[in-house]
């Protein structure tokens, strides 16, 4: 039995930062115009401001025009096809979840207003009262039941469904409650419930040409491929927000011309910057960088049904080749932190910290290269500019092998059709993953044996196992525990070498505010639209 | 005029004669085209199913979205049946976005006859004057200018004349917007503000391909024993070249406009991107990338179609201005 209860006076994002800042040792007249700038009442705290502190109070109204980086005619209102960064961004703008994540990943409460879990199997969520969806109706629990359960229906297309396949059973219970019972236990379902795939659509609805959510905006217009306009929803159940009257999102593909528009003041935000036009927004003035690092990464894929690269010591050699250090500077430009072979980022909370730091190291690679016997011709790394920054670090992975006379040769090939054609096709390839909330979905979705998408073929049934019990294991030092050994055992044993981990990159208009960082993506994780405000 | 535009029977010449033969060709023209692109986007690795899961394309997926698209069908019986819906004037649907192509093409196709419109209006004009100009006075100081002016200008790429304006005009002056997304127009200066620099990058890279045929189809003329005689008979070099030379050049001419501005139609993908401009090139594009097989039947078709119509009004023109072409 386990509950997470919470009363909701500050959001997640605000929390942490004020948490950090108190935990930094910031004066009490720091904490109280903090308080003051994240938009909460005398009342909401029950302490008294000081009238400085109320004049920085975020400003409601204003329009902010966001530019993403596609916009196609595939652009949807249905939560459960989102597919790209645009897609999650507008979801955000118009429904809400059960739950959201904060700046640290860890599961906030949102429409839930409690959970309650028997052994991670049986979830009962309590919906939050009073709220509404645009059309005026309350949530009940059938939107929820609707919305969960549409996910496993093929017709519905959803990206999630095998996500959603553990759902054995979704029913309302009583006036205000929804049980969902899993298939298997799985501690992280309020992570998953998270995602923006699983935001809540008003019960029986089949057509999203417009939306209908309990989200902070109202869809004022959309048009695939054009823009979304949305409208700031009065009657949105965090009180106060959002700050914006009108939020227009759109798509600018191309990274030169998304950069123009910011500077150019046509857009206040956008979204992946490349870090080479870093300091060009930097020079402006009026303009910023917005860093949130990430567990986004570009990988080395060592087949482990293929030769050479089926040999353990031949993987351990190329892991040993990679110079980190300079793929972070040179390839990244800083906008990257080291990565060991592993697939959790520093900033996840069960990342191992005690994992010693695999670095570049000729005399080993050469002691496992000896090892492995391998002395055939050259062979070929696929990179692709699909696979982001894989070109770069492959033709570093391919210098540092010239020093222990291995041959490798750079084969690059077109990003149309690479993730169908050449993605884990090849003895040595690249591919890239986008970070997943939680490990068990990463460790589900790319390292367990059975897994599609297990990219190297990597086959460990101690490793499967850990995962099932991760997955089950409600307390949270226990599970960090264990899948602080399962990073061990890919750092040493699996066919996959993660160079670094990279950050998303935004630029944004110094008059934005309250823009922070909750690293499933840029954009504040797409959220950002409940967050900022526009200062005067 | 092809061969098999001239109807044998007795109204032959007339034009009414001329067009209808022509819109049969055009149609064979269209139906041809479409078998080829089929064809050649069918060569194309991967598809609309796996394009749509990206990362997500696992097996079974991939088989049920196959399904759903009628992928799983044989490439002739998708393109018969496509054809067979054309013919009742129905696009078909799109396989990413799951509405009715006519629609999304419907959105698009404004806004790109808007921009292609606009550039017409402005360069037509400039380069004809620049193409008679250039040819009255050829070998002088003028037309070499010009020649300079105009083949430089060709020869910069639209991106870099793109980049270098949003550069200028938008990010470092900003009189203009880096942005042309037509959604918020409502006076004359939001128009100029918006469609400005597109404009102007479309403008460097058509006006010195008509100039140049102008000049070459003008001079052409202008060696023509009639205007020997014209100028012996004493007429001034202006009347000589717009009064006598001129329309006998109309042909050429309105035939290198028409090539131009059916290249203003589909061939603006780098504008339509530096801009953000929402046409229908860009849409074609995207389409490929998805193997959105119904929009980029769809967008060829439109783009063949104009095509076709330009060049039909084009020889019109030429027979309008010209009574010789129309009793040969």
């Amino acid at each position: 039995m386990d509950d997470i209860r919470r009363p909701i006076t500050l959001d997640p994002i605000d929390r942490q930062r004020l948490s950090e800042a108190l935990g930094k040792g910031v004066s009490r007249r720091d904490a109280l115009r903090m308080l003051a700038g994240l938009g909460l009442t005398a009342s909401a705290s029950g302490l008294l401001l000081p009238g400085d502190a109320i004049a920085q109070a975020p400003r409601r109204g204003g329009r902010v025009r966001a530019a993403g980086i596609s916009m196609s005619a595939s652009d949807t209102l249905d939560p459960a096809k989102g597919s790209h960064s645009t897609d999650y961004t507008r979801h955000n703008l118009f429904y809400s979840g059960l739950t959201q994540l904060d700046g640290a990943l860890v599961p906030q409460l949102a429409l839930a207003e409690e959970i309650h879990h028997e052994k991670a199997q049986s979830w009962t969520f309590t919906l939050r009262k009073g709220v509404r969806f645009h059309d005026g109706s309350p949530l009940t629990p059938a939107d929820v039941v609707y919305s969960l359960n549409r996910h496993k229906n093929p017709a519905t297309g959803s990206k999630v469904k095998t996500v959603a396949e553990q759902f054995a059973e979704v029913k309302a219970v009583g006036a205000n409650q929804v049980l969902v019972r899993l298939a298997t236990p799985n501690a992280d379902l309020p992570v998953i419930l998270a995602a923006s795939h699983f935001l809540i659509v008003k019960d029986g609805t089949a057509d999203f040409a417009t939306a209908n959510g309990t989200g902070p905006f109202t869809c004022k217009e959309f048009k695939p491929g054009v823009r979304t306009l949305a409208a700031r929803f009065e009657g949105y159940w965090k009180p106060g927000r959002p700050y914006l009257d009108e939020v227009e999102l759109i798509g600018i593909p191309d990274e030169p011309a998304r950069v123009n528009a910011l500077l150019a003041g046509d857009v206040q935000l956008a979204l992946a910057i490349n870090a080479r036009s870093t300091a060009r927004v930097k020079a402006a003035p009026g303009f910023a960088i917005l860093e949130t690092k990430s567990g986004l990464y570009t990988d080395l894929v060592m087949r482990q049904d293929k030769a050479p690269t089926n040999n353990p010591d031949f993987v351990l050699a190329l892991k040993h080749l990679f110079d980190r250090d300079q793929i972070r500077s040179a390839v990244f430009r800083g906008f990257a932190v080291v990565a060991n072979d592993q697939p959790l980022p520093p900033t996840h909370r069960y990342h191992l910290a005690g994992l010693p730091q695999r670095k570049l190291d000729l005399d080993k690679a050469k002691f496992h290269l000896k090892k492995s016997g391998f002395a055939g011709a050259p062979i070929p790394v696929v990179a692709s500019a699909a696979a982001e920054g894989s070109i770069d670090m492959a033709v570093l992975l391919q210098q540092s092998a010239q020093k222990i006379g291995l041959g490798l040769t750079v084969n690059r090939v077109p990003g149309d059709g690479y993730w169908s054609n050449h993605w884990m096709k090849h003895a040595l390839g690249f591919g890239n993953i986008n970070p997943r909330p939680s490990a068990d979905l990463l460790f589900t979705q790319f390292f367990k044996s059975d897994a599609p998408w297990n990219v190297s073929g990597w086959k460990n049934e101690r490793f499967d196992q850990l995962l099932v019990a991760a997955r089950a294991e409600a307390d949270d030092a226990k599970r960090k525990a264990i899948y602080g050994d399962m990073q061990v055992m890919v750092h040493e044993q699996c066919g996959v070498g993660i160079p670094v981990f990279m950050s998303f990159v935004d630029g944004f208009s110094a008059k934005l505010k309250g823009l922070g960082s909750i690293p499933v993506g840029g954009f504040m994780g797409y959220m950002f639209a409940e967050h900022v405000w526009l200062d005067a | 005029m092809p061969e098999a535009a001239r109807p044998p029977s007795a109204f032959r010449g007339s034009l009414a004669a001329i067009v209808l033969a022509r819109v049969a060709v055009g149609l064979v023209t269209l139906v041809v085209v479409s078998a080829i692109i089929f064809a050649i986007t069918s060569l194309l690795p991967g598809d609309a199913a796996q394009a749509v899961l990206g990362q997500a394309a696992t097996p079974e997926a991939v088989a049920a979205l196959r399904a759903k698209y009628g992928l799983d069908q044989h490439a002739v019986l998708r393109y018969l049946s496509w054809l067979a819906g054309l013919a009742t004037g129905d696009l078909g649907r799109s396989y990413t976005a799951d509405l009715p192509v006519a629609e999304l093409i419907a959105g698009r196709l404004p806004k790109s006859l808007l921009l292609a419109a606009t550039t017409a209006a402005v360069s037509v004009p400039i380069a004809l004057t620049i193409g008679i100009a250039s040819a009255m006075w050829r070998g002088g100081l003028l037309d070499r200018a010009l020649n300079l002016a105009t083949l430089s200008m060709v020869a910069v790429p639209e991106f870099l004349v793109a980049t270098i304006a949003v550069l200028v005009f938008a990010v470092k002056l900003g009189w203009l917007s880096a942005l042309s997304n037509a959604q918020d127009i409502a006076s004359p200066v939001q128009f100029l503000r918006a469609y400005a620099m597109p404009v102007l990058t479309l403008c460097f890279v058509i006006i010195a391909q008509m100039a140049r045929m102008t000049r070459a189809a003008v001079i052409d003329q202008l060696s023509a024993s009639y205007v020997e005689m014209a100028v012996l008979k004493g007429a001034a070099p202006t009347r000589v070249a717009l009064r006598h030379a001129l329309p006998n050049a109309i042909g050429p001419i309105a035939n290198a406009v028409a090539l131009s501005v059916s290249y203003l139609l589909g061939g603006v993908v780098i504008v339509e991107a530096i801009f953000s401009y929402p046409g229908i090139a860009t849409l074609m594009v995207d389409a490929v990338t998805n193997r959105d097989m119904p929009i980029v039947q769809g967008c060829a078709m439109i783009f063949c179609a104009g095509y076709l119509l330009l060049v039909l009004v084009a020889d019109l023109i030429a027979i309008a201005a010209n009574p010789r072409l129309r009793h040969r």
